[in-house]
């Protein structure tokens, strides 16, 4: 799928007007926050996890050829094989290969962020093996041709009504006139959909929370199951992962999982957090004869040793999406690729280019709120602010944009016009809107405007207030 | 095209970040995956036997599973026939080839059928050994291997679990010390299972659904003798 990130502006004027959308965010997204922070009430060594987790990621990444290295003839030595592909293209010619060699054509997937990113499931369906999503999330996204909206909850977009439809369009096999009026019928549709398709499938591919160096292990985090059957059902597992998901040791795993789940659901554990290690054992009633895993560059070594390094600690939990205001009011698909919100903003200028990109992090007020609940501890804001850089020195910047700040340069280094200036404009518009303290309609300012209301001035300027302040407090 | 993928991307992470001393960053590594040094481990799960066994069941039972203690092993077959009872669940299990789960009395669970080996897709109960538990997050940890079969914890609408006192565990930390001296350090069974309560899904409106794809049902029967 094309990346539609350069139409941002677009994007985001049909969210907004999209009542569907709005109903699904206003629904969901309190929720995500109220579990997180239960959970983290929870845990009084919370935040000092965090600072650990930080740390081994930090660590890992100053040493990451090393580590990839040992990861690599760690799993040599439990029987499965490395595969290492430098672009999308590569990871994919691989990944098909393996499917073509086994004569796979029915194929099962776990969540991984990793395949949206290469696009993977047209790739299969073009080489004539079908991929079948099992995360339900991912397989209702599935249905409707459409990409994640959340990293962790691909589908939070859709309401229950969308759904029921898309199942009763899907699933013709079953009666039309059967109930899916509540929720719960829902899932058990899809379990009982999907149950069979574990069982007839030649392969699994499933991604990965990390690579552990210490033991050449692949762990999956899920909460449906799905990623398990999607795994051990079929003769071949297929692991796809990027370079930074390395951690040194099994502890060193722990501690992140201690942070990751907490981050992203509220939970104090993912109900399956599963360790993968080779193919199965002479002796093993069950597993797959096969275990390859296909790891991923796509731009990601560029990244290191640069200003953005921090980014590759990220290990997907969705918080900064969970708590970002722009986000949660115009939902994941405005962002236009695969990795949307806050980090989405600081990832997809790395991976795709901040040409193709430059929205992305003007897409943010900098209130700070993802950076405070990063269980990985990212300067997101620090970072948005580096691209925006960037993107000013690439002469990117649109022409409207470029001559209001030369304008606000201009007024700024002239303290007493720019007093006068902001005096009047403070009193103009405090005329206007006073009476109600907030204006439904500002000159210049209609963008603002059309979906909420701007704050009326009360008279003064900052500036006014504080040397009033200075003289009454001396 | 593997190989040379494989000495680019490699390339590019040392001109990055590979500059400084190589045999010191080489060593650290070293050092770090040979004492795999533990972290921070949280205190909630620590504590003694009765301790560790209420914030395992606080903890299992808030995300849906269900704990009971039983004082020997031989209880077991009668405590997971009257489980089966009450969940009206059919009278048969399917469990691991494993020694302690094979020895169990079973004639004391009345018309109980049990079979062994792996998951059958119409199999509606299971029966398997722990590895380990941990208090923590009530969280099961599972071993793949010729006794056990992985399947079990996923194709059967209840899996029951049988935990020795001995082996539920503060934090996960301890279970990984007691895998390196079973296992030998840095080898691995095919799977490691870490379990916490039944299959469930937030897909829909991030609204809690059990079960998603997994068990519907998971039942723990802690063994104090």
């Amino acid at each position: 799928m094309e990346s539609t990130s350069p139409q941002f502006q677009g994007n985001v004027k049909r969210a907004l007007a999209d009542t569907q959308l709005q109903y699904a965010m206003t629904e969901t997204g309190p929720r995500f926050i109220e579990k997180r922070t239960k959970a983290r009430a929870a845990l009084p060594e919370f935040d000092q996890l965090r600072d650990q987790a930080r740390d081994i990621k930090d660590h890992v990444l100053e040493h990451l050829d090393l580590y990839l290295e040992i990861y690599e003839r760690k799993v040599s030595e439990s029987g499965g094989v490395v595969h290492w592909a430098a672009t999308p293209e590569e990871a994919r010619a691989t990944i098909i290969g393996i499917c073509q060699q086994r004569g796979a054509k029915l194929v099962t997937k776990g969540k991984s962020m990793i395949s949206e990113e290469i696009d993977l499931n047209h790739a299969l369906e073009a080489a004539g093996i079908t991929p079948i999503e099992t995360d339900l999330g991912e397989y209702l996204i599935q249905l409707r041709g459409e990409r994640p909206s959340h990293i962790i909850a691909p589908a939070v977009h859709l309401t229950r009504d969308q759904v029921e439809a898309d199942f009763r369009k899907a699933h013709t096999h079953l009666p039309p006139e059967r109930d899916l009026s509540e929720i719960p019928t829902l899932v058990e549709e899809a379990r009982q959909v999907l149950r069979q398709k574990y069982l007839d499938a030649d392969a699994g591919i499933t991604g990965a929370n990390f690579l552990i160096a210490e033991t050449g292990t692949s762990i999956i985090v899920t909460n449906e199951g799905n990623g398990d059957l999607t795994q051990n059902l079929p003769k071949v597992h297929i692991v796809i992962a990027s370079i930074e998901k390395i951690v040194p040791t099994l502890e060193d795993a722990s501690t992140i999982l201690r942070v990751l789940a907490r981050s992203a659901t509220g939970q104090d554990f993912s109900n399956y957090t599963t360790l993968s290690t080779g193919p199965k054992r002479a002796g093993d009633p069950d597993g797959p004869e096969e275990y390859h895993v296909v790891i991923l560059d796509n731009g990601r070594s560029n990244v290191l040793g640069t200003e953005f390094q921090d980014m590759l600690r990220c290990i997907r939990c969705g918080a900064c999406l969970n708590h970002c205001p722009v986000y949660q009011a115009v939902g994941g698909h405005a962002y236009g690729w695969v990795y949307p919100g806050p980090i989405g903003a600081v990832v997809t200028p790395a991976l795709k280019g901040i040409e193709n990109a430059k929205h992305l992090p003007n897409a943010s007020t900098f209130c700070g709120r993802c950076e405070e609940v990063c269980p990985m501890r990212i300067p997101l804001p620090k970072m948005m602010r580096h691209w925006r850089e960037k993107e000013f020195e690439k002469h990117l910047t649109p022409g409207g944009i470029r001559t209001g700040l030369k304008l606000w340069a201009f007024a700024v280094k002239r303290p007493k016009l720019y007093q006068l200036g902001t005096r009047i404009a403070a009193r103009v518009l405090g005329n206007l809107g006073r009476a109600k303290g907030r204006m439904t309609s500002v000159p210049l300012a209609s963008g603002w405007t059309r979906y909420r209301d701007f704050p009326a001035p009360q008279g003064k300027t900052f500036q006014q207030m504080w040397k009033e302040r200075r003289k009454d407090g001396g | 095209m593997a190989d040379s993928a494989r000495e680019q991307i490699l390339n590019r992470i040392r001109g990055k970040v590979g500059t400084g001393d190589q045999v010191q960053r080489a060593a650290r590594v070293a050092e770090r995956l040979a004492l795999h040094p533990r972290n921070l481990i949280p205190a909630r799960g620590q504590g003694d036997d009765a301790h560790r066994i209420k914030v395992f069941t606080d903890m299992m039972v808030a995300v849906g599973g269900t704990v009971e203690t039983v004082d020997h092993f031989d209880d077991v077959p009668e405590s997971v026939a009257s489980y089966l009872r009450n969940n009206n669940l059919p009278a048969r299990i399917r469990r691991g080839a494993e020694e302690k789960l094979a020895l169990l009395p079973w004639h004391r669970a009345g018309a109980l059928e049990v079979a062994e080996g792996r998951a059958d897709p119409a199999d509606t109960a299971s029966l398997s050994m722990a590895f380990a538990g941990v208090a923590e997050s009530g969280t099961i940890v599972m071993l793949s291997g010729p006794d056990n079969p992985t399947t079990l914890n996923f194709l059967p609408e209840a899996h029951i679990v049988v935990l020795p006192l001995d082996r539920l565990h503060a934090s996960y930390e301890e279970g990984w010390t007691r895998l390196r001296e079973q296992a030998g350090a840095g080898n691995m069974p095919r799977t490691v299972n870490m379990i916490s309560g039944p299959s469930r899904t937030a897909d829909i409106e991030q609204t809690i659904v059990r079960p998603a794809h997994g068990p519907k049902e998971m039942h723990v029967i802690i063994v104090r003798g």
